[in-house]
């Protein structure tokens, strides 16, 4: 039995997620997928287990090829996934999770579900309570109803994406110990992670995909500088950086204890200058956002303190913030920064501390038209958010930046923008900057790290792993520090 | 053209719905024709007909104006009904406890069916914004809650001298009546319908040109958006709670001051689920309220009279407003799913 992934594409609009990725996975191998955020790894694992249709391709298991449109396809032909997130249902109990979706009739028969529940836990070594509810589990043990689930549905083959997110130390070398054991059993074990050391040490081969295409396949070990390269390309940095000295400090947050879903950052100590701007690194989720959204008070501390120009702001809200000259501009541009329905002018109209109880268009409209000039937005007044490309879209929230801002909390400000719109963006902060603007911002693209940022933070895990000069270091140690790895 | 293109999706629609209309009826037997004949002469036939379907038009034209006003917010305010019936209380406590000439009376029933509808509207905000139960539920259940609260004052306090009937209260006195303007032959609801009008009129105004429709709007379509642009998004849901109720509390003020001169316990006559199809039908728009509003009264009033021509139960009337809903409703997505089919997949990768 082998996996073979022919020549898969997969386009979203003008992404392709999936550019022709082809490898072969053997039986009894654990097979690692390694991949930065946003290298087409997710896409492609939704691909193998029915979420999504390639637009092209073939997936084939043991000589035979698959059609797969839903996930009930793939658990069909044997093909089962872990999420993230577990998908299960809270308030139900274990034996109800576990017999959720199982084949055959209506008729739910709980006595036959349990045994089989006993059985398949017992030959992999996990022990349920079948009427705990799944709310009190550990994520660890969710995983493990899991995968009890799908090899009783059948799975020959199953994937794991980023598995060791939000687990304990323990319960990591227990679902280690798991998937060798899975692997040793000869079925075959998709290992999806962007962590070096995991694939590491659990890995007996891997597949490197980058913008979509596998770069690079080989049986482990292989050296860390390798596979480094070929995750993250070649970064080289741009001669033209400027710099501009430092001011007084803006931010300053001392012993804070950020805490929100599983990300915790304890005892963060941390001064952000005048003019400074300060990238945050890091894979998705480990903690750049929950560090932001309390800058920007969306979260509160639980402990320590934190201020802005002297201003003290730790117990303050989110509109205290933005009062205090904090901006905040998340990644979602539609779904967390704009309101679809609602035009380029009404969007500038609310931004606007204009209080008039009528509004008056004439004038609106002139001043959205303004806007569109000087930021070079590609619409009309009239346009409505949802009509703009990705790149108008972030023109339009830069031109809703009030002018008097003393700190910029930014989320990926050119993340799926073209050179041009991205640069355009740049250009429009650094002017900001250059007029006392202190800047945090959060990107998974390198180069943007290393060209923009006057010192970079490396979040790890839930932490902060490091924090360095951006001027004193280069791409290979960066992504080493993103891996969770500091270079000998 | 795109104009005329935009409406073909809900002209077909109304005439699947006239058709399903019709079949319905030639399977119970009704002849089709004479059945829509008797509906309108039973709506516009005469002078006074035409009177009692203004006066059924007012009540529903406040309430669908208040609902315009919260769908705008991005609220399911299913609550109108209990607004309307506390708006109709209200009213009745002014009209039996404050003397006095009429033109002192009439504004202060306003004024107070206003404040009831308000308040009951704001009950169910503060449900949601404070106390997280979803407008839907808390709206429906403080619906029969006023309900309840109508027919304990029917036949408990405010009951009929000697008898309680669930018949309704004593009729208040003349200075309690919303004046009646005589011409025909018959009296005219003038002040309803200035009323109903004046109520369309301000919330299109108010959703229109004003910052704080904008920003209802933001609030209804995005409310974490509008929260980041620093709306206060609590406030707003409350103001739109505030809004509609005054207006179906209005609504209520109309129906004990102007139809029944007494409260009954079905005080509010179902415009409050009406006035939900009504905006549905609007596309959630103030332009459209008032000609649709009248077709749907012009349906209900004139159904009263299949039941005595035609044998034909007068619930007929509110089968076909429900069949055009269904229908109208399906179109539009019908043809939001044809638009979209030309779009690519805006999926993250």
């Amino acid at each position: 039995m082998a996996l073979e992934i022919r020549d898969i594409h997969k386009r979203f609009g003008p992404v392709r997620a999936s550019d022709g990725v082809t490898f072969t996975v053997e039986e009894g191998s654990l097979h690692g997928i390694l991949g930065e955020n946003g290298a087409g790894k997710s896409t492609l694992m939704k691909i193998l287990s029915g979420f999504y249709e390639a637009d092209s391709g073939e997936v084939v298991l043991d000589g035979e090829v698959l059609h797969l449109r839903s996930p009930a396809d793939a658990i069909d032909a044997g093909i089962g996934m872990l999420h993230q997130d577990p998908l299960v249902f809270l308030p139900f109990t274990v034996l109800d999770n576990f017999a959720l979706g199982s084949p055959g009739s209506m008729r739910l028969d709980r006595k036959a579900a349990e045994a089989e529940l006993m059985r398949v836990s017992g030959e992999l070594g996990f022990e349920f309570d079948p009427e705990r509810l799944v709310r009190d589990l550990t994520v660890g043990e969710r995983q493990q109803l899991s995968i009890t689930r799908l090899l009783w549905l059948g799975a020959r083959v199953l994937i794991f994406d980023e598995p060791t997110t939000g687990i304990s130390a323990s319960q990591r070398i227990q679902l280690f110990d798991t998937l060798r054991t899975l692997a040793a059993g000869g079925m075959i074990v998709l290992f999806v992670s962007h962590k070096l050391e995991e694939v590491e040490a659990l890995c007996d081969s891997v597949t490197v995909i980058r913008r979509g295409k596998v770069v690079y396949e080989a049986e482990m070990p292989v050296a860390s500088e390798t596979l480094v390269e070929k995750m993250f390309g070649n970064v080289f940095v741009e001669e033209e950086r400027t710099t501009v000295p430092l001011g007084d400090a803006m931010l300053r947050v001392e012993a804070a204890t950020l805490s929100e879903g599983t990300t915790r950052i304890e005892g963060l100590d941390l001064g952000i200058a005048r003019s400074e701007v300060v990238g945050l690194a890091g894979l998705e989720g480990s903690g750049q956002r929950t560090l932001l959204r309390a800058c920007a008070g969306l979260i509160q501390p639980e402990s320590g303190s934190l201020s802005v120009d002297g201003i003290e702001l730790t117990r303050a809200s989110y509109r205290e913030h933005l009062a205090a000259g904090v901006h905040y501009l998340p990644a979602g541009r539609l779904e967390e920064g704009l309101v679809q329905g609602i035009s380029i002018a009404e969007h500038l109209v609310l931004a606007s501390d204009d209080t008039a109880f009528f509004v008056d268009w004439k004038a609106a409209d002139a001043r959205a038209g303004e806007e569109i000039d000087e930021y070079s937005i590609k619409g009309l007044p009239s346009s409505a958010a949802e009509e703009l490309s990705g790149g108008n879209q972030q023109r339009l929230l830069l031109a809703m930046i009030p002018d008097e801002v003393k700190l910029l909390l930014l989320e990926h400000p050119t993340r799926g923008l073209d050179v041009e719109s991205a640069a355009f963006v740049w250009t429009r902060l650094l002017e900001r900057r250059n007029h006392g603007t202190a800047t945090v911002f959060a990107s998974a693209d390198l180069d943007e790290l290393l060209n923009y940022s006057d010192r970079i933070i490396v979040f790890f895990a839930g932490s902060v792993f490091a924090i360095r000069t951006a001027a004193e270091i280069d791409g290979e140690e960066l992504g080493y520090l993103i891996g969770g790895k500091v270079r000998a | 053209m795109t104009r005329v293109r935009a409406a073909v999706p809900t002209l077909v629609a109304l005439a699947l719905a006239l058709a399903v209309g019709v079949a319905l009826l030639l399977v119970v037997g009704a002849p089709p024709l004479e059945t829509f004949r008797l509906l309108v002469e039973g709506s516009f036939g005469s002078a006074s007909k035409i009177s009692a379907t203004l006066l059924a038009w007012s009540p529903l034209l406040l309430a669908s104006a208040g609902l315009v006003v919260t769908f705008a917010a991005g609220l399911w305010n299913i609550g109108v009904e209990g607004q309307v019936i506390m708006g109709g209380i209200a009213a009745t406590w002014v009209a039996r406890t404050v003397p006095g000439p009429g033109w002192v009376l009439i504004p202060l029933m306003v004024l107070a069916g206003a404040v009831g509808g308000l308040l009951w509207a704001v009950f169910a905000g503060v449900l949601k914004t404070h106390g997280n139960v979803h407008e839907i539920f808390g709206g429906l259940g403080l619906d029969f809650v006023a309900a309840g609260l109508a027919t304990y004052l029917v036949i408990g306090p405010w009951k009929r001298a000697g008898v309680a009937s669930t018949s309704g209260t004593d009729i208040f006195r003349p200075e309690a009546w919303m004046p009646e303007f005589q011409a025909f032959g018959v009296g005219w609801p003038v002040i309803p319908v200035i009323l109903g009008l004046l109520s369309v009129l301000v919330v299109w105004m108010l959703l229109r040109g004003t910052l704080f429709g904008l920003r209802l709007k933001a609030v209804g379509s995005n409310p974490y958006s509008s929260f980041l642009l620093g709306i206060p998004t609590n406030r707003y849901m409350l103001g739109a709670f505030a809004i509609g109720g005054a207006l179906a509390g209005i609504a209520g003020t109309v129906q004990v001051a102007a139809f029944h001169h007494k409260l009954v316990p079905a005080i509010s006559g179902g415009y409050g689920f009406l006035g939900i199809l009504v905006v549905l039908l609007a596309g959630f728009s103030a332009v459209w309220i008032a000609p649709i509003a009248l077709f749907f009264v012009g349906i209900s009033v004139g159904s009263t009279q299949l039941d005595l021509q035609l044998g034909l139960d007068s619930a007929f009337g509110g089968v076909l407003q429900g069949i055009i809903v269904l229908f109208v409703m399906f179109g539009g997505a019908w043809s939001v799913r044809r638009a979209s089919g030309r779009l690519t997949p805006q999926e993250e990768p």
